[in-house]
């Protein structure tokens, strides 16, 4: 019953090639297939961007995007975020600043702030709250989040 | 006051020992396990309310090529008396809800479930399973559940804790009654009197990662299950008692967990996943989808209430009476006793009557969410003082300092208050810039306040000294928000050794001792006690090295700044020994250090809040946006203050949700119309402001450090802070919730 | 003696007496004298938490009473 399609797209600058059946959601196929579970379900309906993934540098969520969609696209997860000598300055600040409690959406929001910052140097609150409205955390409230993407913000405007 | 205490480290805000594998994605959740040679097991769901259930076929699903196992009611126990723990009650109701008898109790229940091969087959499966219903009407308003005619859940229910033993079946399961002095007197008494009636829907806990389980079952019997869970002791015992297996045969190994707020007390899940696994012979695993969460887990009690408040001119009040009905859900089990006990905790008060009711209707059982059932009697309370408050023209802080509870008065509930900050809150709202500013035009503010028991428990710790002087902590409560932090704070400070070079984990249920969920506010008090007496353990084990080294006896011997140093007046010519150089010569001295406490840590201290909010009410749309949150809350000490701003922060957040938006909406069939984030909608970052905390620390006398539980306290408060808000800033009074935008603009069309 | 306080849901269980003084040196002792005088009400007392003096236990046993001590009975606390 099952007629899976090969599938080569680039996942966190490395090229990979995976089977998926033709119905499967680019989640499915990073979680089940690739072993990349940093990239969380929470809803499977697009709504709460535990699953934010960058799709061609764009904030995407993965549950809404099949896994053939992914052909020849480069895509970047949690697990990609990180830097050669360390942790990216937007973990780290959210380290810093406690903007995690249970850290489920953690690796959701952390990609999410990378489009954000990628786009907006230096964005204010308002422009940070709506970015990140699409992801989802029950835990804090947004508060230190938010703080945690300021400082982020400035530490990389420094940096460039 | 708080007495100064110079601490090292606590207070201080570390990075917590677990943050980097979350923000790299690493840290394994519920879903993240994957064994070799796992099926999927999935589980179907009545399409009705409320049905008796004929028969069951699953021979059609069990004959596809694929399908390994198919299991209904009749593969469980029929299990008898409680399960114990955080989530008590009875094993029979907690079998019957994770898999439906004769009967299916709400849209959404498990009838029966299927391992297969993928999760595609599995699905089939599901669709090839015959199940024959006798449909029954359901009953879904708390109102007319109560009516002697409404149709009944359970016809062997009869109501619990009447004066006189009931003679008819009932959906009230149960009714509580609270009193004390003379209510006539006391309303007679009265210079004021104001009465309200408030409706609260149902709302889930929300949560972002829904629950997940990997179970395997080897040849002799023996489980081993991967879970979420707030509590892994708790669901062995939970599972034991539904499968009738020895809790020596099964293992619970707790995931990293993405939130619970009390929903993750009690087990859907895992004893279907074992009992799948041990028939199937192949580990199985199980998550649920979003819709599956919000139609089956969860959620907490809709609500109606009546309260009726008496005072003087001056504010002082004179009486209160209060009538509170629960939803249960399809079995017994409300939170109404808290409710109850809640409602008047944090005020004085001779005269008073409450009277509650545990009903069942035909939606998902109730789950503990975060200070279960205190948010709700606490909306209607904290709505009529402020209506009080207005007719007195009194400051609503000012009538509610009148009043308030300190350490001495008789709480409603029962005892004494030993020491509480309820006052100290009040006066830190009352001075706190953010109630001096002056509102804008269309801008409304509310004030409310609220009171939480907390709870102790059971803990278990040890405390593993590394040759090289680090240390290893081993505790069984999961991590749900920073608590390996604290754990790690708690172990700095009384060691006296770097925050950095303690690292702690959560043991499974082979590898520490039992210990209670992590909630009810519990886990930096009970279980950092315990931390606490395990460091204590190994300062005396190190004292006494130190004294076999030394020559000399172990009261020679004293500990300070993580060392051992000879005790004043003691005449040896010796170099203190600091941790690391104990442990690096441990193996002469007596082998390893290893240091534990268990313990059931008694007197956690109430927690109370105060909140300030302010918000702009759209005339045009009825949208709300609040502007500004103050959350005020005695923690007693605040160990990790960063975590501790994130429990009032994130409470205050879910709230905020549950006044302005979140509803579980019901067709007449009983059928949640909205079981997704889209049309459930919990707040986004753009919905909220900044919300600005203050903690008040009075400590509290039987934690070593003065903590006080700080989880829960947090969501009773802003349902009324913001109806109270939404009073302010449009002249009108609206007693439901959620105050969305329908209803809303409906009160203030009605007020033209 | 101690002073001990029923809530409403006990009383049944207690011959209807919302407050007593027992003379007892520890809790146990206490619910011993109690279950004596009342049959059955042991049960019931269980499956509560107790308050002595303003000190809630959820799991009371061996606790030491006082001559003057206050000794509440409240349902059991949960929470999430």
């Amino acid at each position: 019953m099952s007629n899976k399609v090969q599938i080569q797209s680039s996942v966190n600058g490395e090229i990979v090639d995976f089977l998926c059946d033709p119905q499967e959601t680019l989640l499915d196929v990073l979680r089940n297939r690739l072993s990349l579970t940093g990239t969380k379900e929470g809803c499977a309906t697009g709504d709460c961007g535990a699953c934010s993934v960058l799709l061609d540098g764009r904030l995407t969520c993965s549950c809404l995007v099949l896994g053939v969609e992914a052909v020849d696209k480069e895509i970047t997860t949690i697990e990609g975020i990180s830097e050669k000598d360390g942790l990216h300055p937007i973990q780290r600040k959210f380290l810093e600043r406690a903007a995690l409690q249970c850290g489920i959406c953690t690796p959701g929001l952390i990609v999410a702030t990378k489009a954000l910052l990628e786009k907006h140097k230096d964005p204010d609150e308002e422009t940070i709250r709506y970015w990140l409205a699409g992801n989802l955390c029950r835990c804090t409230g947004y508060d230190k989040i938010v703080r945690a993407v300021q400082d982020a913000a400035k530490e990389l405007s420094y940096e460039a | 006051m708080a007495e100064a205490v110079d601490y090292k480290i606590i207070g201080e805000r570390p990075v917590r020992p677990d943050g980097v594998d979350k923000v790299t994605g690493r840290a394994q959740y519920g879903a993240d396990l994957s064994l070799p040679n796992t099926l999927i097991g999935s589980v179907l769901r009545s399409p009705h309310a409320h049905a008796r259930i004929k028969s069951i076929d699953v021979t059609a699903a069990l004959s596809m090529q694929g399908v390994y196992a198919a299991i209904t009611s009749e593969d469980f126990a029929s299990p008898d008396g409680e399960v114990g723990g955080e989530a008590a009650g009875s094993a029979s109701d907690l079998a019957k809800n994770v898999m439906a008898t004769d009967k299916v109790l709400y849209h959404g229940h498990a009838v029966a479930a299927i391992a297969a091969s993928t999760k595609e087959i599995a699905d089939l499966a599901l669709d090839a399973i015959v199940v024959e219903y006798d449909v029954l009407e359901p009953v879904l308003d708390i109102d007319e559940a109560m009516k002697d005619t409404a149709p009944l859940l359970d016809p062997d229910c009869y109501t619990q804790n009447l004066p006189e033993k009931a003679e008819k079946p009932s959906n009230i399961a149960s009714v509580m009654q609270l009193s004390g002095g003379n209510l006539e007197e006391g309303f007679a008494a009265a210079d004021i009197i104001v009465e309200g009636e408030y409706n609260i829907p149902m709302a889930h806990q929300g949560y972002i990662e829904p629950h997940a389980c990997t179970a395997t079952v080897n040849e002799a019997g023996q489980a081993t299950v991967w879970c979420c869970t707030q509590g892994h002791f708790e669901f062995r015992s939970m599972t034991a008692a539904l499968l009738g297996m020895n809790i020596a045969d099964l293992k619970f190994i707790a995931s990293e967990i993405g939130g619970g707020f009390g929903g993750k007390t009690v087990v859907y899940l895992e004893p279907v996943a074992v009992l799948l696994s041990k028939i199937a012979g192949r580990p199985v695993k199980m998550t649920m989808s979003r819709e599956e969460v919000f139609r089956a887990t969860g959620p907490t009690s809709g609500t109606h209430c009546k309260v009726k408040v008496g005072a003087k001119k001056d504010g002082t009040l004179t009486a209160a009476s209060a009538w509170l009905a629960y939803e249960a859900g399809a079995f017994a089990g409300a939170p109404m006793g808290p409710g109850a006990m809640c409602i008047f905790a944090p005020y004085k008060l001779e005269n008073f009557f409450v009277e509650a009711f545990d009903v069942l209707v035909n939606k998902p059982k109730v789950a503990a969410y975060r200070a279960p059932g205190a948010p709700q009697s606490a909306h209607a309370m904290e709505i009529a003082l402020d209506d009080l408050a207005r007719e007195l023209e009194m400051d609503p802080i000012d009538l509610r300092l009148k009043n308030a509870v300190q350490e001495g008065d008789q709480a409603t509930y029962g005892p004494k208050f030993p020491r509480i900050g309820f006052k100290e809150c009040l006066e830190a709202a009352k001075n706190h810039p953010n109630y001096k500013t002056a509102l804008e035009e269309g801008t409304g503010r509310g004030v409310s306040a609220g009171f939480w028991f907390n709870v102790g428990m059971q803990s278990s710790a040890e405390v593993h000294v590394n040759e090289n002087g680090t240390v290893t902590l081993v505790e069984g409560n999961p991590d749900i928000g920073g608590s390996r932090a604290s754990m790690c704070i708690m172990a700095s400070e009384t060691l006296g050794i770097e925050y950095e070079s303690i690292r702690a984990m959560i043991g499974d249920t082979e590898s520490t001792g039992f210990s209670n969920v992590t909630g009810g506010s519990r886990t930096t008090f009970a279980t950092g006690m315990a931390v606490v007496q395990a460091c204590e353990d190994i300062i005396a084990q190190c004292k006494a090295r130190a004294a076999v080294t030394w020559g000399v006896d172990e009261d020679q011997v004293e500990w300070q700044d993580g060392q051992a140093i000879p005790a004043p007046g003691v005449n040896a010519d010796v170099k203190p020994l600091s941790l690391a150089d104990i442990a690096s010569q441990a193996h002469k001295t007596g082998g390893p250090l290893l240091g534990r406490a268990s313990l059931n840590a008694q007197g956690p201290g109430p927690s109370f809040a105060v909140n300030i909010c302010d918000l702009k009410v759209d005339q045009e749309t009825g949208k709300v946006d609040v502007t500004a949150f103050t959350a005020i809350q005695d923690a007693g000490k605040a160990i990790h203050p960063d975590y501790v701003e994130g429990q009032m922060q994130g409470g205050t957040s879910q709230g905020l949700g549950w006044a302005l938006n979140e509803e579980y909406i019901f067709d007449a069939n009983g059928v949640m119309e909205n079981a997704g984030f889209l049309d459930y909608r919990i707040p986004v970052a753009s919905d909220l402001p900044m919300i600005d905390c203050h903690i008040v620390e009075v400590p509290n006398p039987t934690h070593p450090f003065g903590v006080r539980g700080v989880g829960e306290t947090p969501i009773v408060t802003p349902l009324a802070a913001a109806a109270n808000a939404v009073r302010d800033a449009t002249g009108v009074r609206i007693n439901d919730l959620p105050l969305s935008p329908p209803k809303i603009l409906e009160a203030l069309d009605g007020n033209d | 003696m101690a002073k001990v306080i029923f809530p409403d849901h006990l009383l049944p269980f207690v011959g209807g007496n919302r407050e007593i003084n027992i003379e007892a040196k520890r809790y146990r002792e206490l619910v011993e004298i109690l279950e004596t005088r009342w049959p059955g009400c042991g049960i019931e007392l269980e499956k509560c938490a107790v308050a002595i003096d303003s000190q809630i236990y959820q799991d009371a046993f061996l606790e030491d009473l006082l001559s003057e001590s206050e000794v509440f009975f409240v349902r059991k606390i949960e929470g999430g």
